[in-house]
């Protein structure tokens, strides 16, 4: 694999974002999303597991006979998830209340297994480590933006349970408003916000395309 | 193409690969183990403390505990877990875990305090799962309606009195929701009265041993 840092990081947030392009992991994704702290939460617990199993996949690649591959890989997954839901429990035990079956379930986020095969299972280590950062991170900041949205709309507030992350007094978090629009934190707001975060996207590359191409339908030596 | 492994091969690699997980799963709980016992007993007695406001105690809240099975005159079918509050060796208060079994979506865990005396020293919600931004109200830290039983008794106000105030009690309701405060009301109301007919008993009774609840 040659190109920079960069090459291999950024496909993950934007251009092939595990949860706004591949559409995995979307059970997790539209059910824990009702506040930003869930989504940090569950966003870094997948960063950890997708990183891991990545490193692990791909440090034992020429070990691991194809025809079991499988397996091993959801072996290896389930260890990991096991293992961070008791770190989750000894270091967040508000935080892992909050996000409750959600931590274990994260052995059945199909982007995890995804990577692995897809990804880990053919390159080094290192490129496996980074392309396991860039996937969790992109899944996480969608977590994040989509917990965001759901949280200012649905409860009019931002970083509410703040506690369950740092510790400390509960926190109610930056109350913008008594109420918001409660459509947004009920499962159907999961729907909406995701299909307005894919529309987004769409929307934006859409627009960059449409750019770039008048760019060259002029003559590039007359533009500045 | 090389010739597929052989049956021996394949079981012997994934029983590897078990042993290995298994040792990883099995490390992480040795390290952290004590520190999710110890952070399970915190967050007991952190979720005790609220349903005792104003009453003075030195037991450890969590070793008084009694299992009450089924059935029993307490709200719900399910097992009432009753703690013990002693100050000096002397009782003070009881803790009842129970459960209201008429919640909108489902049953409500509430945990209730009450004095010596019979007055509420403080409700708790422990689970539920009513509607967010409506019933949802009952939890402490969505509203401060369930602060309105602190200090209240079986005398104050009569059981007539033990209802919101569209069924002719006391008691606040909630805008959009009247199904759940009624499943509250009722518990803590039900909760009184068996404490009134039980409560010698209720201090007599040696301490549960077992750790389901």
């Amino acid at each position: 694999m040659n190109g920079s840092l960069g090459d291999k990081f950024l496909p993950g947030l934007w251009r092939d974002n595990p949860g706004l392009v591949q559409l995995l992991g979307l059970c997790p994704l539209l059910a824990v999303t009702t506040s930003l702290v869930n989504g940090i939460g569950l966003g870094l617990a997948t960063l950890a597991v997708l990183t891991l199993s990545n490193g692990l996949v791909s440090a034992s690649r020429r070990l691991i006979l194809p025809e079991i591959r499988i397996p091993i890989y959801v072996l290896i997954i389930a260890s990991l998830v096991t293992c961070i839901e008791l770190a989750f429990k000894a270091f967040f035990p508000t935080l892992d209340r909050s996000l409750g079956i959600f931590i274990p379930l994260i052995v059945t986020n199909c982007a995890i297994v995804a990577r692995a095969e897809l990804y880990a299972s053919r390159h080094p280590l290192a490129d496996s480590l980074i392309d396991g950062l860039a996937m969790g991170t992109g899944f996480a900041l969608l977590l994040m933006a989509i917990g965001v949205f759901r949280e200012l709309v649905g409860q009019a507030s931002l970083f509410s349970g703040l506690d369950m992350l740092i510790g400390g007094e509960a926190v109610r978090g930056i109350v913008l408003a008594d109420a918001g629009l409660l459509l947004a934190i009920l499962p159907p707001g999961a729907f909406f916000s995701l299909a307005l975060a894919v529309a987004l996207k769409n929307a934006l590359d859409r627009r960059r395309r449409l750019l770039s191409n008048v760019r060259v339908a002029r003559n590039p030596r007359r533009a500045r | 193409m090389n010739k597929p492994p052989t049956i021996f091969k394949t079981g012997v690699t994934l029983a590897l690969v078990a042993a290995i997980c298994t040792m990883l799963v099995a490390g992480t709980y040795r390290m952290t183990a004590p520190r999710i016992a110890a952070n399970e007993r915190v967050l007991l007695e952190q979720s005790l403390q609220p349903a005792l406001a104003g009453i003075f105690y030195d037991s450890g809240v969590t070793e008084s505990r009694v299992v009450i099975p089924p059935p029993h005159d307490l709200p719900g079918r399910d097992p009432a877990v009753v703690y013990r509050v002693y100050a000096a060796g002397e009782p003070v208060a009881a803790l009842f875990a129970i459960t209201a079994p008429d919640g909108y979506a489902g049953p409500i865990r509430i945990l209730v305090g009450v004095d010596l005396q019979g007055a509420v020293s403080g409700v708790r919600i422990l689970s539920h799962r009513e509607t967010p931004g409506l019933g949802d109200k009952i939890d402490a830290s969505r509203s401060d309606w369930i602060y309105q039983f602190d200090g209240r008794s079986l005398g104050n106000p009569e059981l007539a009195g033990w209802a919101i105030r569209d069924d002719g009690g006391e008691f606040d309701q909630l805008t959009g929701a009247s199904i759940t405060p009624r499943a509250v009301i009722n518990a803590i109301a039900d909760t009184l009265v068996y404490f009134a007919a039980h409560r010698d008993e209720i201090f007599a009774m040696p301490a549960s041993t077992d750790e389901a609840s």
